[in-house]
């Protein structure tokens, strides 16, 4: 008996084997290689030609060039950093805000939430290279500067000039009226980068079983106790998992990816673009793993 | 919030109710007035409606300001009186961007590309996380671990050496050694297949993940009756795994879709000449100032910008069509998925 079972546990290996069988092939090819060429790459000189390409051998050079000599590369980085550690936070209080009201019963719900997803299909894409690439931007300023007053508010549409006059005479602190008007300036950024987020919370928020709920109002729980004791340590681990993946999603394409990709393709030097890379993702790692240290040990595990 | 207050103040409302049972007419009225919890209520779903109707207008604006600047003409651009209507509405534009995207052909070239992956790219990760979720075996932890680093790495890190690979693609030099030299893939469709099928192409770990937590999901029990019947791990895959996948598939195949679309990172590189409309769209300011060079001597540019915006349109537009037919499932599937569980 205990031998036929572990034959059948071996069979299921095998086919298990056999099933990764590509995506082992694929994973060595088109990850393993490339990857091990990029390290090599970042540490060589590379000089292609037709047949194939030379290598010579650089040490640290690249590495140091596009640290102490590049003029952008450094800076980039920072403003791509500090984007992503500003905008991370509210893209996540967003959707989960979000999600929480598109969860409640109201009149049109499927067609507001057919909107709200509606940025996980445009705002990935093209619509944003084109936004990035300025050109509307500039028309945009020409008409600002022209000083016709229906074109500043063209380009002053969704300002919250208000706002901050309101909470700096309320007396709130300087920095945190800048980070919320800023905020609230930035909205169709955070918007259109939260769809996914916004899906998979309320994916976590129908998981939630209603009995707790009940308990709860048969408790006597208001509205604001229900969402902090149960519906919040509830949606946690979806918090670890948007975190994830929201800071992944804001260093997918930026400045530095764009000067990572021009100086790989319009300057062909290979090795200081994958030396970029290099450093690039290694900041990258630090961070996710700073972040997923921290905030995973406040997460709640409900099994 | 997603408890409402009412309903729990409602059991002692009814309480007070009973003790006070000659309650007057007035007492009512004044009872009904007062109703803190009814008034909170409807003041709620007052500020949450203002909420997301805003919120709707902010992601539509922009879409809609193309709609309407793609139907204006030049004399709409300088009439004052025109904001959102165009007065001679027409298809001058479409028809224009059209012909400088060669829409027709881009339109082609994308969706072959994209069908071609997602379907390959859907089976690949399918079976990828069907042994990663139901047929252990040692080492396969570390396997997964490789799953999540190409989530991780961002794609910047790969591209150089793959595209030095697709250039002169060369299996461990097995081609140099018959004496051939590697095969040029650019501008082929191969970059994008050959990842497909081995469930390394864009984004493909995700695809993976979902599919490994979908079908953890799947109980123990189904699979088990299968095999006591004598089904196979095959066939229990085929006919019982499968057609139960098939919301997280829908899941997969849609994302995969989309982002492929999208993507213009790497169709920009691997395709540098074949006009998908990615590349089209990207290179559609180029190229409408150009035209609009050959006959006058000074673009205008709101003109110029009017012509880049009807592209876009174009570029979303078979996008914007395919989701309104499956936004339901785009909407319902995830919670199906077990992304979550």
């Amino acid at each position: 008996m205990r031998r036929a079972r572990s034959s059948f546990q071996q069979r299921k290996a095998r086919t298990g084997l056999l099933f990764l069988t590509p995506w082992i092939l694929g994973f060595i090819f088109f990850f393993l290689v490339p990857i091990a060429n990029s390290i090599r790459y970042s540490f060589n000189d590379l000089k292609a030609s037709d047949n194939g390409y030379a290598l010579t051998f650089e040490g640290w050079s690249n590495y140091s060039q596009a640290l102490y000599v590049d003029a952008n590369f450094v800076r980039n980085l920072t403003t791509v950093v500090t984007n992503m550690v500003v905008n991370v936070p509210l893209i996540i209080i967003f959707s989960l805000f979000i999600a929480v009201l598109l969860n409640q019963k109201f009149f049109g719900r499927s067609f507001t939430r057919a909107i709200f997803f509606l940025p996980v299909i445009l705002a990935s894409g093209i619509m944003v290279s084109i936004n990035n690439a300025g050109f509307m931007q500039q028309i945009m300023n020409a008409n600002l500067a022209s000083g016709d007053p229906s074109g500043a508010s063209v380009n002053g549409f969704l300002q919250s000039i208000e706002l901050r006059g309101m909470l700096l005479d309320i007396g709130v602190n300087e920095s945190i009226v800048n980070y919320l008007t800023g905020a609230v300036d930035r909205i169709y950024e955070i918007i259109s980068q939260s769809g996914v987020q916004i899906i998979i919370f309320l994916a976590g928020l129908q998981s939630i079983s209603p009995s707790l709920y009940e308990a709860s109002r048969i408790e006597g729980a208001t509205g604001y106790e229900a969402f902090w004791k149960i519906t919040f340590p509830m949606v946690s681990p979806l918090i670890l998992t948007n975190l994830v993946y929201s800071i992944i999603d804001s260093f997918l394409n930026n400045k530095v990816t764009q000067q990572i990709n021009s100086i790989a393709f319009q300057t062909l030097d290979f090795g200081l673009s994958s030396a970029m890379a290099w450093i690039y993702f290694s900041i990258i790692a630090a961070i996710l793993a700073i972040s997923v240290f921290l905030v995973s040990r406040r997460v709640f595990y409900h099994d | 919030m997603v408890v409402d207050p009412t309903e729990s103040a409602a059991g002692s409302e009814l309480a007070f109710n009973k003790s006070k049972p000659a309650a007057t007419d007035l007492y009512r009225f004044k009872r009904r007035v007062t109703n803190v919890n009814k008034w909170s209520k409807l003041l709620w779903s007052l500020v949450r409606a203002i909420l997301l109707i805003g919120m709707c207008f902010v992601i539509l604006y922009p879409i809609l300001l193309k709609v309407s600047a793609s139907f204006k003409s030049l004399e709409d651009l300088s009439n004052p009186a025109v904001m959102w209507i165009p007065e001679h509405a027409s298809w001058n534009n479409y028809r224009l961007a059209i012909e400088v995207m060669d829409y027709f052909t881009a339109i082609r070239n994308s969706f072959t590309l994209s069908l071609v992956t997602t379907v390959l790219q859907t089976f690949s990760c399918a079976l990828a996380g069907y042994a990663f979720a139901k047929l252990p075996f040692r080492g396969m932890k570390i396997l997964f671990a490789g799953v999540i680093l190409t989530i991780l790495v961002p794609p910047q890190t790969i591209l150089v050496p793959s595209y030095i690979n697709f250039k002169s693609f060369d299996l461990f030099g097995l081609f140099h050694l018959f004496g051939g030299r590697g095969i040029n893939m650019l501008d082929t469709y191969w970059p994008f297949i050959l990842p497909a099928i081995t469930g390394n192409a864009l984004k493909s770990g995700l695809f993976i993940y979902i599919f490994r937590q979908f079908f953890r999901g799947i109980s123990k029990e189904i699979e088990e009756a299968a095999f006591v019947d004598g089904a196979g791990v095959f066939k229990s895959f085929r006919s019982i795994m499968l057609p139960n996948a098939i919301p997280a598939m829908m899941t997969v195949m849609l994302f995969a879709f989309v982002w492929q679309w999208n993507d213009s990172y790497f169709s920009s590189n691997f395709l540098p000449s074949m006009n998908t409309l990615t590349t089209a769209t990207l290179a559609l300011p180029y190229k409408v100032n150009v035209m609009l060079n050959q006959t006058a001597t000074n673009v205008d540019p709101f003109y110029a910008s009017m012509l880049v915006d009807t592209g876009l349109l174009l570029s979303i537009l078979p996008l914007i069509l395919m989701y309104l037919f499956v936004q339901r499932y785009f909407v319902e599937s995830i919670d199906r998925t077990g992304l979550v569980g």
